[in-house]
């Protein structure tokens, strides 16, 4: 693959078309392509609204509970005796994750376009039960899709959802997971035109999706910057998340993409290796491909067939990821890297003792990543680990691979 | 430069009569069943043959033709053999126009120029792919108006007049009209509505009409066939070969036979559809 010439600034993508260099575009059925044009239109409109910003970012501070603090992981610094880590604690929103930051955006923009409904797809269940929550506190009936595989692993979930009166649909199609759950939520998409918003959960899908959930997620980044400024008075050496779609990863990435100091690592679930076929590193692994409306980096077979991958953590079992991202691998701006399923379950129960935060499985495998470097970095050295979510759903995946039964 | 769906729809619309066109998976259940089935087509009264390219995600597709698609990847099935099974039909075969339908991904892999040099080796005649709208008409369909492949679009209930004309820009061939929102499978759309739309179509393009998506029987044929220019019918077809499969992939009569009966039962429809009273 020719790496692409760097650009000015990382920072200017999507063009018109939707794409990152060749990622992206809007790959859909002709049937979805008008209600996509309908998106980006109330976008532009939207993300030019200081009205519309207004009450985003009041519900950002008195709903969601921003700005998330940037904590100084002390006890996991001491732990491993390098670089300073600091955790962007986005476990500390409400709802326990992230993924909040994009439902409020979404469901705003879902109410300024009078939709009447609202789906969405669910890996580790956090996506949903955002939804579930922006759709309560707003009054929109809610349909979930998620793997049959994943109901099973996240149960807690399942059952938040279905106390916030979504309704959640079990995929059994492939192995239940998120991919799946995707290809379900845009058949109920292209049924349900008139009235239904699809709300995307990550970075990915067909063009504006990319591009508004990155923008609904970048305060993650605004804030981390101007947080570790304050605190340290510089820019950190490192920042690292965990990309599954890519979603908290570009969130936290995209403000600092052209800070050329800032090292910016994006973790992959490495499942159990990447010589056989059980992980989902599709940017270490796999090859730009077409699926779920964008062209990124996918995990194929040899005649383009999607496979299914594997991660412990629901939240990274996609077989792709975000354009933006594949189009930041291919520039080398930012290093894509695979943590192991036992990697992250040490770095799960590492950090559960030594800094009392039990992390999301999907968190830990970027915890992970620290666990790994920061022991060869300079005490002087600092590094940002996104804390994307909190590890409460995960507690019965965790005890079954302790073999225990809760 | 005409194809054999030009020369196809040319012949039958001076026969006065709407064209069949019959879907069923490339592979399914195992590709020397599936290339059987595809010669009992025209000897059963399909007009043009839409050859099913399996893929892992079909999201435009119900469960039926989901299910078909994996049974044939599951058997082995591949691009690359689905262009062969087109060649092996052209050799009895040099008349009924081939019609691929299936995802991009396969086709990016296997890498497009060798793809449509391919295709058109194999005697295929035209295109359909779900997940490219004209917004991408870069990645495969101008390339293939380029290699004399008809690049047949999709329009739907959604495409509104001041869409239609970018949809039906480099359309050849046909215009495929979706007869409903929604996925292959679901019940068949208010057909007055459909009567509509094709209407509002061809005020728009000279291109035969043809319409498809919930046809399943001889008589919903019979009544699109009324007034659109072909009747497309799949997911019935897909269902008359999962009927004969038993549970353990054992058949339990001939799937071609099967497949037979029920297309010409459906060509009597089209082959009817005229003489119909007008509704
Ligand atoms: C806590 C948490 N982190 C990360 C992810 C991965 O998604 P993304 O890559 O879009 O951030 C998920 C997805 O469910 C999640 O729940």
């Amino acid at each position: 693959m020719n790496k692409p010439l760097a650009p000015n600034s990382f920072r200017t993508g999507p063009d018109e078309q939707g794409m990152f260099g060749i990622f992206g575009g809007r790959f859909v059925a002709e049937t979805l392509m008008p209600l996509i044009l309908d998106l980006q239109k109330h976008w532009d409109e939207a993300k030019n609204d200081p009205a519309f910003k207004a009450e985003l970012q009041n519900l950002s501070t008195h709903y969601a509970g921003r700005p998330s603090k940037l904590y100084f992981a002390e006890g996991l610094t001491n732990h491993l005796g390098g670089a300073k880590i600091y955790f962007k604690r986005e476990d500390l929103n409400h709802t326990g994750s992230h993924k909040i930051n994009n439902c409020l955006g979404q469901i705003l923009l879902a109410k300024r376009m009078g939709k009447k409904r609202i789906i969405a797809e669910t890996g580790a269940g956090q996506h949903g039960v955002a939804s579930a929550t922006v759709a309560a506190r707003f009054g929109f009936p809610c349909f979930v899709y998620m793997g049959a595989t994943d109901v099973e692993r996240q149960k807690p979930n399942v059952f938040r959802m279905k106390l916030l009166g979504a309704e959640v649909t079990a995929v059994s199609s492939g192995h239940g997971t998120l991919k799946d759950a995707m290809n379900e939520a845009l058949r109920d998409w292209v049924t349900n035109v008139e009235d239904t918003y699809y709300l995307i959960g990550t970075a990915a899908g067909p063009h504006p999706y990319p591009e508004l959930v990155r923008e609904f997620q970048s305060v993650i980044g605004i804030e981390a910057r101007q947080q570790i400024l304050e605190q340290e008075g510089r820019l950190p050496d490192v920042i690292v998340a965990a990309v599954g779609g890519g979603s908290n990863a570009i969130g936290l990435f995209h403000p600092f993409l052209d800070d050329t100091d800032v090292k910016i690592v994006g973790i992959e679930a490495g499942g159990h290796g990447l010589d056989g076929i059980e992980h989902c590193a599709s940017m270490s692994a796999g090859k730009p491909g077409v699926l779920h409306g964008n062209r990124t980096y996918l995990l194929q077979n040899a005649d383009g067939q999607i496979m299914d991958g594997h991660s412990i953590s629901a939240g990274l079992d996609y077989p792709g990821v975000g354009p933006e991202h594949s189009w930041l691998r291919d520039t080398g701006r930012v290093d894509y890297v695979p943590i192991l399923d036992d990697e992250a379950l040490d770095a799960f129960q590492l950090t559960t003792k030594v800094e009392g935060i039990i992390p999301a499985l999907e968190s830990a495998h970027a915890i992970a990543h620290a666990v790994k470097v920061a022991p060869t970095m300079g005490k002087d050295q600092i590094m940002i680990v996104n804390l994307s979510g909190r590890g409460d759903k995960d507690v019965h995946t965790v005890a079954k691979m302790m073999g225990m039964e809760i | 430069m005409t194809t054999r769906i030009d020369r196809r729809m040319a012949k039958l619309k001076a026969e006065g009569r709407p064209a069949l066109i019959t879907y069923f998976m490339g592979g399914d259940p195992d590709y020397d069943t599936s290339l059987d089935i595809m010669k009992a087509l025209p000897k059963a009264g399909s007009d043009i043959i839409e050859l099913g390219m399996p893929f892992s995600d079909p999201m435009a597709d119900g469960p039926a033709i989901q299910a078909a698609g994996l049974r044939a990847l599951k058997n082995g099935q591949t691009l690359a053999k689905t262009l062969k099974m087109a060649q092996d039909f052209r050799v009895h075969d040099d008349e009924t126009p081939i019609v691929m339908m299936g995802y991009y991904n396969p086709i990016y892999i296997y890498g497009v120029d060798r793809f449509l040099a391919d295709a058109k080796a194999s005697g295929i005649d035209g295109l359909i792919v779900v997940d490219l709208p004209p917004e991408m008409d870069e990645e495969l369909c101008i390339p293939a108006v380029k290699a004399g492949i008809n690049f047949i679009r999709l329009a739907t209930p959604t495409t509104d007049d001041q869409r239609l004309p970018k949809v039906l820009e480099n359309t050849s061939g046909f215009v495929y009209y979706v007869s409903m929102t929604g996925i292959t499978g679901s019940a068949l759309a208010d057909t007055t509505k459909v009567d509509a739309a094709v209407k509002r179509i061809k005020s728009h393009t000279d291109l035969p009409v043809c319409v498809g998506f919930g046809v399943k029987t001889a008589e919903q044929a019979r009544s699109i066939g009324a007034y659109a220019d072909g009747v497309v019918v799949g997911t019935a077809i897909v269902n008359a070969i999962a009927n004969v499969i038993g549970p353990q992939g054992r058949m339990t009569a001939n799937p071609a036979d099967a497949v037979a009966t029920l297309v010409t039962g459906l060509s009597q429809g089209v082959r009817t559809a005229r003489l119909a009273p007008a509704q």
